[in-house]
């Protein structure tokens, strides 16, 4: 199996009448994902594509069990619908809605830790296993199944290299996103180390970028990694001091500069590409 | 979002945390009047600009006088960049000590965390590691009388100190916590006649929890055109090269600012147009692009759920609007592509499938503008 999920995980949708909460099933259903229900209060009895909507998560978890939910409500309200998946049980809650406060992250992260669940995001496109389940707002196309893991901070530049990956015949075994914020839930040392253990995963890639400490934690983790690394980091041209997009992408008192990152990355025998495009030559040499 | 500095002291001083008196002025007359009453005062620059003091953005005055003249030269100036529009006038410390006391959030940690130092006065970056204490705090927890103590002891201090110092870290808490910071920081905390008080003050807010502050004034000290591209709901860095650049995703948008520099190109900003932007919005935030004038434009799209046609219909319609004097170089594949690369090539507009290709010809376009 794949990490997280499979062709049987179960996934419910909160804010699922939502322009975005409904596209975005749409695209889940159209790629094979089990959708069973979606959440809306006050919208409970109705359908959207057949799949139907109940008023609250309990309801929704009574009828449907749902192993996975989607969060694709406004940032002002995404963490107390957090807060209801956490509270009924679930155990994989994937956080796609951006510019969540940060102080309600820091909470959710420590509440997911004492109810044994994972929170995927805040600020991600989420997760895919290719051609069985995805949980996210991925393209749908670009994905092949293969043996090349694939984590990422930045929804578009994993696209990117995960086309390019399939066009270069490297399919993937599981592309996460772990957000663009500064605080997230799963960390790039959490989803290695699950790459590590996938029998599924013979190489993995990872897209980081200037911010925070991330890669090098994950660098820390890469030395003892059996499994080789590729890494492309964006933000090389970036400025100090200037937010880049996401929450996460800013150089603050002289940390998360590109040079430090990449630096730790080569210490530990992490291949850099420069160059998006250049990602799967590398994954060529190291498989 | 930084709060000034005269901003973030009302609020510690509303949250009875001891700050010197003071009063905001806003030509030397008020600063004069100000002197008046306090006595020797500091004059301090009210910039977001870190090292204020050693820019020359702090004068002292021991007379009305004197304190006119320092608030003339000061008003009016640029620190850093940034126009002095108003000054803080405040009483002149009598500091025995400077201590550190700062709340951040550490993102490895995944928790906020208080730092305290008795280094005080000097960047917390360039006070050795072993010269401060910190404490994780769990947010299901808070930050408790107890860990307050261990850090106060750790630093050493002792009696009145020691008691001062657990109130003030608890307080600053409170503030770090009901105002949705991402910094509370006091620096120097001072003794000043055997007592703590905040010498200068941050505060900066989360800017994704101001919904909650309605109360904060906002300071907004982007450009005119980031203000404009940023109502659009775009996200937008101005920055110092001539090769204006488009692309949807933060990653992807700064990957081709880093791929523009390693051929030899400098881009002129950082634009975001998102996941999933119309075409209304990408056309208003290219024109506005065009307005600066820059020697080329750059546009990369990887189009997932950004759709081709989306931005074929976006480039469409500038062009017929006002005409491409300025090289636009495309980069464009993804979801509806054979539609977007027909509708382009029907109004002469040309496109590359390879990022690359199309890095090169900006870089070339900008040389030969």
């Amino acid at each position: 199996m794949s990490l997280f999920i499979d062709r049987d995980t179960k996934v419910l949708i909160q804010g699922i009448t939502g322009n975005q909460g409904a596209f975005h099933t749409q695209q889940m259903l159209a790629y094979g994902t089990k959708v069973v229900a979606g959440v809306t209060p006050g919208r409970g009895g109705r359908e959207v594509l057949g799949v139907p909507v109940y008023d609250t998560v309990k309801l929704a978890i009574e009828k449907h069990d749902p192993d996975a939910t989607a969060i694709f409500v406004p940032a002002a309200f995404a963490y107390e619908a957090a807060l209801e998946a956490l509270e009924a049980g679930i155990k994989l809650i994937v956080i796609i809605s951006e510019h969540l406060p940060l102080h309600d992250t820091l909470k959710l992260v420590a509440l997911a830790k004492v109810k044994g669940a994972t929170i995927i995001g805040p600020n991600t496109f989420g997760i895919i296993a290719p051609s069985r389940c995805k949980i996210g707002i991925m393209p749908n196309p670009i994905y092949r199944p293969g043996p090349v893991g694939l984590v990422a901070r930045s929804g578009t530049l994993s696209y990117e290299v995960a086309a390019s990956l399939s066009e270069a015949g490297l399919g993937q075994s599981t592309v996460i996103g772990i957000g663009g914020d500064r605080v997230v839930g799963l960390t790039f040392v959490e989803a290695l180390e699950l790459f590590t253990r996938d029998p599924e995963t013979e190489a993995v890639v990872l897209v980081g970028e200037i911010g925070g400490t991330a890669e090098e934690e994950a660098a820390a983790y890469i030395k003892t990694m059996p499994k080789p690394v590729v890494a492309y980091l964006a933000g090389s041209s970036a400025p100090p001091g200037k937010r880049m997009g996401h929450a996460g992408a800013i150089i603050e008192r002289g940390r998360g500069t590109y040079e430090a990152k990449v630096k730790a990355l080569e210490e530990v025998g992490a291949k850099i590409a420069a160059f998006p495009w250049e990602v799967p030559g590398l994954v060529r040499e190291v498989l | 979002m930084k709060l000034y500095e005269h901003l973030a002291k009302e609020i510690f001083s509303r949250n009875d945390i001891p700050t010197p008196k003071g009063r905001l002025c806003r030509n030397p007359e008020e600063a004069a009047l100000a002197a008046q009453e306090i006595g020797p005062v500091a004059i301090k620059a009210q910039v977001l600009a870190g090292g204020r003091g050693k820019a020359g953005g702090i004068a002292f005055a021991s007379t009305p006088k004197e304190a006119e003249a320092a608030a003339a030269k000061l008003l009016g100036s640029n620190i850093r960049g940034y126009p002095v529009t108003k000054v803080l006038v405040e009483e002149k410390l009598n500091i025995q000590d400077e201590l550190y006391l700062g709340i951040t959030v550490d993102s490895g940690a995944r928790r906020a965390i208080v730092l305290a130092s008795r280094q005080g006065g000097i960047n917390i970056e360039e006070v050795p590691e072993e010269a401060i204490v910190s404490h994780l705090i769990d947010p299901l927890i808070g930050l408790k009388r107890y860990a307050a103590l261990d850090l106060g002891l750790k630093l050493g201090l002792k009696e009145g100190l020691l008691k001062e110092f657990i109130d003030l870290t608890l307080k600053l808490y409170q503030i770090f916590y009901a105002y949705d910071a991402e910094l509370a920081e006091i620096n120097p905390l001072a003794v000043v006649d055997g007592h703590l008080m905040a010498a200068d003050a941050r505060l900066n807010i989360d800017d994704d929890a101001l919904f909650r502050h309605p109360d904060i004034e906002i300071v907004d000290e982007g450009s005119e055109l980031e203000k404009a591209i940023k109502a659009l709901g775009l996200s937008y860095v101005q920055l110092e090269g001539n090769i204006a650049v488009m692309a949807n995703g933060a990653g992807i948008t700064m990957a081709t600012m880093d791929t523009l520099q390693k051929f030899g190109g400098r881009a002129a900003n950082f634009l975001d147009v998102g996941g999933g932007a119309g075409n209304e919005p990408m056309a208003k935030a290219l024109e506005l692009l065009l307005d600066t004038n820059p020697k080329a434009v750059l546009i990369n799209i990887f189009g997932g759920i950004t759709r081709c046609d989306e931005v074929a219909r976006a480039l469409i319609q500038v062009k017929e609007k006002r005409g491409l004097k300025i090289p636009l170089i495309l980069r464009l594949v993804g979801t509806n592509e054979e539609e977007a690369y027909n509708a382009l090539k029907a109004h002469g507009i040309s496109a590359f499938r390879n990022m690359q290709e199309a890095v090169t010809a900006a870089v070339t376009a900008a040389q030969n503008a």
